[in-house]
């Protein structure tokens, strides 16, 4: 079965709960394990956190926008903001690599995406925003396993 | 709205907090703001963060937690958390953070560890 939704709002920290609860329960149709719903949900969180602190640098009146696409047990998750853009995506990606020390960030962000999907690419150009598309393969579902 | 709710309690000199609900980048800073102003408030040395009711955390607690760490360290004290729910047990273990906190199973636990080293 293939399926697809899409999500757009505005930059702000109250949607980072609204954006990982919504496209868990897109997801949900998988009936995905507890573990998996919670990499979802966290993994959701990160870079929706990544493009409003760091893309947009708190600006509110930055969109961003979420696409997932469902096909079999397969989620594409796709994240994208029209924010600042990365300069070194390699350096990014290192974990706790930050930018914003000050603000406490952890710097964990995209080590937690690799580590809880099965595939990470991030498209990024300083000016031009981020792009963050993310792939895993859900276990099978009970009702095809019966 | 989801939220996040914070419990702090003094026992003799540590200090325990207890949080619950969603620990995410939006409710980040106000357990940063009120953890941080308890500990200077109450000259706190020793620090138990206990995560039995959170249901949700991102890596903006793992900062949280990161920078209680560095408060703490620098006024030469010490900090466990304890009853870690196992998906958030992967953040703290991904980033290295038990390498720096102590861990306890219990509170009860904690308090008895941190307690050792009270007068």
């Amino acid at each position: 079965m293939k399926n697809e939704m899409h999500l757009q709002f505005r930059a702000l920290s109250q949607n980072e709960s609204f954006a990982r609860v919504t496209v868990a329960a897109f997801v949900a149709q998988l009936d995905p394990t507890m573990d998996e719903l919670t990499e979802i949900k966290t993994v959701v969180s990160e870079a929706v956190t990544n493009a409003i602190i760091h893309g947009y640098e708190k600006d509110e009146d930055g969109m961003i926008d979420i696409t997932v696409k469902i096909d079999g047990q397969l989620v594409e998750i796709i994240i994208r903001d029209q924010g600042v853009g990365i300069e070194n995506i390699e350096e990014a990606k290192q974990p706790l690599f930050t930018t914003k020390p000050e603000l406490e960030r952890s710097g964990m962000g995209f080590t937690i995406m690799e580590n809880f999907m099965d595939e990470m690419t991030v498209e990024s150009k300083p000016g031009c925003g981020t792009t963050v598309r993310l792939k895993k393969q859900l276990s099978k579902t009970k009702a095809m396993s019966n | 709205m989801v939220g996040l709710d914070l419990d702090l309690e003094m026992i003799r000199n540590v200090l325990c907090v207890r949080l619950s609900g969603e620990l995410d980048d939006h409710t980040a800073d106000y357990v940063r703001e009120r953890v941080s102003h308890a500990i200077e408030r109450h000259q706190v040395k020793y620090l138990i963060m206990n995560f039995e009711k959170l249901e949700f955390m991102d890596s903006s607690g793992l900062g949280v937690v990161l920078g209680r760490y560095k408060q703490i360290k620098r006024r030469n004290g010490e900090m466990i958390v304890c009853a870690v729910p196992p998906a958030i047990k992967r953040l703290f273990s991904m980033s290295g953070l038990f390498k720096l906190v102590g861990y306890e199973e219990t509170e009860k636990a904690a308090l008895q560890k941190i307690g050792g080293k009270v007068s």
